[in-house]
């Protein structure tokens, strides 16, 4: 009875969120439609708390907990914050656009905070178990999120493709760490680390395993060649929904990529590097080279979601802690990136209007010049232009691959990048060159005006003054993954 | 050991045919009652590996509830085949190739060079392999044993959030309402003077009032 | 025996342990089909005293040979075949119905040692059966082709499902209580007197059980699945002679078997109530059949549940109900008034 005391402190935010998550479910059922805000400030509350539990239990070594199936590292720690910070910036930009579209109900609440429970053990997961069920709890909610708006023909089609997808990626998944559990006997990641030293790397049935776990892995990053479901999920979820897909997930997605990967299989770092090389230089060429076509904005950042994605492999690539450390900064620059730009879309979008294609960006500059400048920071960052962030987390991603001897795969990212840009500056000419198509007056809560302002400043100081944040993103690699 | 060896084969045998009627028979009624045969068989299987916990929980979840809440919506369709079977045979060349490709794997690796089986040790005559697997799903799993819990809450909110409406035309009752009903609420006693005057036999608006 | 082992040569302990087996389970089938069949008259004249009628007194002394008659006459009633039914599955509806609620008995202990099977998964494998037998139901009334027999295998299944999940809660509390999944291990926790059975600290779940074992068993008040006011017979509309009265003996054999069940898992089986009378099989049989009057009182003095009422009951409130006893137990537990749930 004792040892479950410690766990459960250990996993103190963990279990925050799922209390608060249960509890708003059954609030919901007793308070009045009009009250409806307090959800929304419990589940605010709830990010708050469990921020504060994290940082409380901070503890800069590695615990274990639960029979080491769950880990509470600071690379845990810090990536948890990330994630809070994001699920919460996420809730302040979506909270209008539900409210309009009748979508603001509890079990949105509830769901997102189970959503971001299943990241935080995807997070903490020192086990294929845990890491499994953490996503299987993440793809669940995300699924049947994107479906919310159940009127919607678009979405729930879209829905449907990311849940067969989804259901076949985790298979995938599931079937590689059958293999490897099979050869190693264990299903902890450290086990199964010193197993495989001591035992021949080149065994087919390890290297089968391996294929596809990075398929799986690939699949929920959305990397090229299995990449089909973003664009459709993307632009078939309502705009707040693609905002939480495309976004604090990819946390999750890192964490258990760093887990299974640098932590678990690092002995056969020769095989997936290849198999990673292959899959970054293609996401960044068919992300980018797709996106200049896209009429559609959400469709637009979906492929250029692929292309970053490719570009976070390029930190993976180099298999050492500089590469990890150089993709968790590129990870948190996306996440930001990503909150700005679907941001945006929200705050153009009012009462049954969308404001979903390029054309709608037509002469923003004329209806607001604030917004447009926000725009203008948000793609100039997604595009990598010096001095924002984005091009800081370009410059290190790169820099990695380069140190790691990938010197012709850099060369074409860079290239591929100088093509991608066209299609942000696209953006942004349509907004400052073009004249408006409507001129309806832009209006939101100031909590959000202000949030969003905040997020787009962050692109550009941290662009400006990256020393910090490239700090606690090796500080959390390096401690963790010696 | 002979025995057990022809009981195998013969369990084998049903569930591969059943197996295959799964889908390859015209009729879903019938897939989904070959694959309770199935289960059946499977779960047949188990018990003559000792795993009797397994064995009986593949019966009663699968068999008792998923395949009865199945067969419930299977009949309750009204499908068409022939719309349905549309182009069946048009994905055999891919199917096959993968199916085939997948056996070959399987066969590659399970063919004893990796995976060679193991002798295992007898259990004593009191070892229950139900208890074992309780004690084990609440100490060393207990953290994915919950996780999983949360997990199929998420599918059922999903589910009533998906599929719930509240139904304006819904003429559905309360019964606590119903219940709580007094006396009081639906009879009314008045209190009336005793008629004096006789009404005529002839009178019609009497009769109406008698009937 | 001598020629017969010689026979057999080495297979003979096998040969010997199959026959034993076969004798025990014929010994336990045949007492169960008397008492089916005097469960159907028991029904009759119960129903009859209750409402001032004689009920059936002309063959035989009180009535006693009534069930053979009814047998004989059903025997010999032609088997009809709808034509636009399905044949296998319509012939094969019966024999799935039966089955289960038979085999279930395998693993009943009468006494301390009368147990055919005494596995360790004795409950597990009780729940499985009886989920099992829904499939009688559900694949005659499709077979058959025809409205009303649809629609009452179709109540029939929801109905089970339903109260299946507060059953099997119930159960739980009964093995939380004992400790072991063995019927044998259960009745044995209860030993020491009647106050010792589990009927006392778990009284909620018992109610749940034995209501739920009702709706199971598609007995009145909740028999919509046959509900002959609305859907003439349900699911066996279109069954005639033998056929028929396969599922007739399947729903008695039910009731018996679900009485039998309440009877060891919280009436204590075959112990004696008081210390000073010594346990006994004849104990067990009282108790299943004072169970048994119960659902024949129930069917004299209920009307029959409107169908959306009984899901209501089943899911909002049969199933709250064992999950809170449930974790009200196990918190018990921990304290130091445990010893009063074990």
């Amino acid at each position: 009875m004792e040892y479950i005391k410690t766990d459960l402190i250990t996993a103190l935010p963990e279990l925050t969120v799922l209390f608060m998550a249960m509890f708003i479910l059954l609030l919901d059922l007793f308070i009045k439609p009009k009250n409806r805000i307090v959800i929304y400030g419990l589940a605010q509350f709830t990010l708050l708390a469990a921020a504060y539990f994290t940082v409380v239990t901070y503890n800069p070594s590695v615990g274990y907990a639960f029979s080491n199936m769950f880990v509470d590292d600071p690379l845990a720690d810090i990536l948890k914050l990330m994630t809070f910070l994001g699920t919460s910036m996420m809730l302040v930009y979506t909270r209008q656009y539900m409210q309009q579209r009748g979508m603001f109900r509890g079990e949105y609440y509830a769901m997102v905070l189970f959503a971001l429970l299943g990241m935080m053990i995807m997070i903490s997961g020192q086990s294929l178990l845990t890491i499994y069920m953490g996503l299987e709890l993440l793809s669940l909610c995300l699924y049947s999120l994107v479906a919310f708006d159940r009127d919607n023909a678009r979405a729930t089609e879209a829905a449907m493709k990311y849940f067969v997808l989804g259901a076949l990626a985790s298979g995938m998944l599931l079937y590689g760490m059958s293999m490897i559990y099979g050869m190693t006997g264990s299903l902890n990641v450290a086990e199964i680390s010193s197993a495989l030293l001591e035992m021949n790397t080149k065994n087919p049935v390890l290297i089968l395993g391996l294929v596809f776990v990075v398929a799986g892995l690939a699949f929920k990053f959305g990397a090229v060649p299995f990449q089909m479901w973003v664009p459709d999920v993307y632009q078939g979820a309502p705009t707040s929904i693609t905002l939480l897909i495309g976004s604090v997930p990819k946390f999750a997605a890192f964490a258990i990529t760093i887990r299974l990967l640098a932590q678990g299989l690092q002995p056969l770092a020769v095989d997936w590097q290849d198999m990673l090389l292959i899959m970054a230089v293609l996401s960044i060429a068919i992300g980018n080279i797709t996106a200049i076509a896209q009429t559609n904005l959400k469709r637009m950042l979906a492929y250029s979601t692929i292309s970053h994605v490719g570009f976070l492999l390029f930190g993976f690539m180099s298999a050492n802690l500089n590469g990890f450390a150089s993709s968790m900064f590129y990870i948190s620059a996306y996440v930001l990136m990503t909150l700005a730009g679907f941001g945006m879309i929200l705050l153009l979008s009012r009462q049954g209007f969308e404001a979903e294609n390029l054309d709608d960006l037509k002469g923003l500059n004329q209806r607001s010049p604030w917004a447009a400048f926000l725009m203008l920071i948000t793609m100039f960052s997604m595009a990598g232009v010096p001095p924002t962030l984005g091009f800081y987390a370009k410059f290190t991603v790169l820099q990695a691959a380069l140190q790691a001897g990938f010197i012709w795969a850099v060369v074409f990212a860079v290239v591929m990048a100088a093509i991608g840009a066209f299609y942000y500056l696209r953006v942004v000419k349509l907004m400052y060159f073009d004249a408006p198509k409507d001129n309806a007056r832009i209006s939101a809560p100031v909590d959000m005006q202000l949030v969003l302002s905040i997020n787009a400043a962050a692109l550009l100081l941290l662009g400006i003054m990256p020393q910090t944040l490239m700090q606690i993103c090796g500080v959390a690699i390096v401690i963790s993954l010696q | 050991m002979i025995f057990n060896d022809f009981i195998f084969y013969t369990l084998a045998a049903i569930l591969l045919f059943a197996g295959i009627r799964v889908i390859t028979t015209r009729n879903p009624v019938y897939a989904a009652l070959h694959l309770v045969l199935a289960f059946f068989t499977a779960a047949g299987i188990w018990l003559l590996l000792e795993a009797e916990f397994l064995a009986i929980a593949l019966v009663l979840v699968y068999v008792g509830a998923v395949m009865v809440l199945f067969l419930f919506v299977v009949m309750m369709l009204d499908i068409n085949l022939d719309k349905l079977r549309e182009g069946f045979w048009d994905y055999l060349p891919m199917a096959g190739t993968i199916g085939l490709l997948m056996a070959v794997e399987m066969v590659m690796i399970l063919s004893g060079k990796y995976f060679a089986p193991t002798t295992v040790a007898s259990k004593s005559a009191d070892y229950s392999n139900t208890a074992e697997l309780g004690r084990v799903l609440y100490t060393d799993y207990l953290l994915p044993f919950e996780l999983a819990s949360v997990v199929l809450l998420v599918a059922i909110i999903a589910a009533i959030v998906l599929t719930l409406r509240d139904r304006q035309d819904s003429k559905s009752m309360n019964p606590a309402e119903q219940v709580l009903v007094k006396k009081q609420d639906r009879l009314r006693i008045v209190k009336m003077d005793a008629v004096v005057e006789t009404p005529s036999v002839e009178d019609p608006k009497a009769d109406k009032e008698k009937s | 025996m001598d020629f017969l082992a010689n026979l057999f040569g080495s297979y003979w302990p096998a040969v010997q342990l199959t026959s034993w087996t076969l004798i025990k389970i014929i010994a336990i089938v045949l007492p169960l089909m008397i008492a089916i069949a005097y469960l159907t008259l028991a029904e009759r004249k119960v129903i009859g005293f209750m409402q001032v009628r004689i009920g059936p007194n002309r063959v035989g002394y009180f009535g006693l040979l009534q069930p053979l008659a009814d047998g004989v006459k059903l025997l010999f009633k032609e088997i009809i075949l709808p034509t636009a039914s399905n044949k296998t599955l319509f012939l094969l509806g019966p024999v799935l119905a039966i089955a289960p609620a038979f085999a279930a008995w395998a693993v009943i202990p009468f006494d301390a040692t009368l147990v055919l099977a005494n596995i360790d998964a004795g409950l597990l494998y009780i729940l499985a059966m009886t989920s099992v037998a829904v499939y009688g139901v559900i694949i005659a009334g499709w077979a058959s082709n025809s409205k009303y027999a649809f629609l009452g295998s179709m109540r029939s299944v929801a109905q089970i499902v339903s109260y299946e999940i507060a059953m099997g809660f119930a159960l739980v509390g009964v093995l939380m209580c004992a400790n072991s999944l063995n019927l044998g291990k259960i009745v044995m926790g209860q030993a020491g007197g009647f106050w010792h059975w589990y009927f006392i600290p778990l009284f909620p779940l018992f109610i749940v059980y034995f209501i739920s074992a009702v709706a199971e068993t598609n007995r009145a008040p909740f028999d919509v699945a046959e509900g002959e006011s609305e859907i003439v017979a349900g699911f066996h509309v279109e069954y005639s002679g033998m056929a028929f009265a396969i599922f007739f003996l399947a729903e008695y054999a039910n009731i018996w078997l679900v009485c039998a069940l309440a009877a060891t898992m919280f009436l204590g089986g075959w112990l004696s109530p008081v210390p000073f009378l010594p346990d006994s099989i004849l104990w067990f049989l009282a108790k299943m059949g004072a169970l048994v009057f119960f659902f024949l009182w129930f069917r004299a003095t209920f009307p029959r549940y409107r169908y959306d009422q009984i899901m209501r009951l089943g899911w909002k409130i049969f199933i709250p109900i064992t999950l809170v006893w449930i974790i009200f137990v196990g918190a018990m537990m921990q304290t130091s008034l445990g010893y009063l749930f074990h």
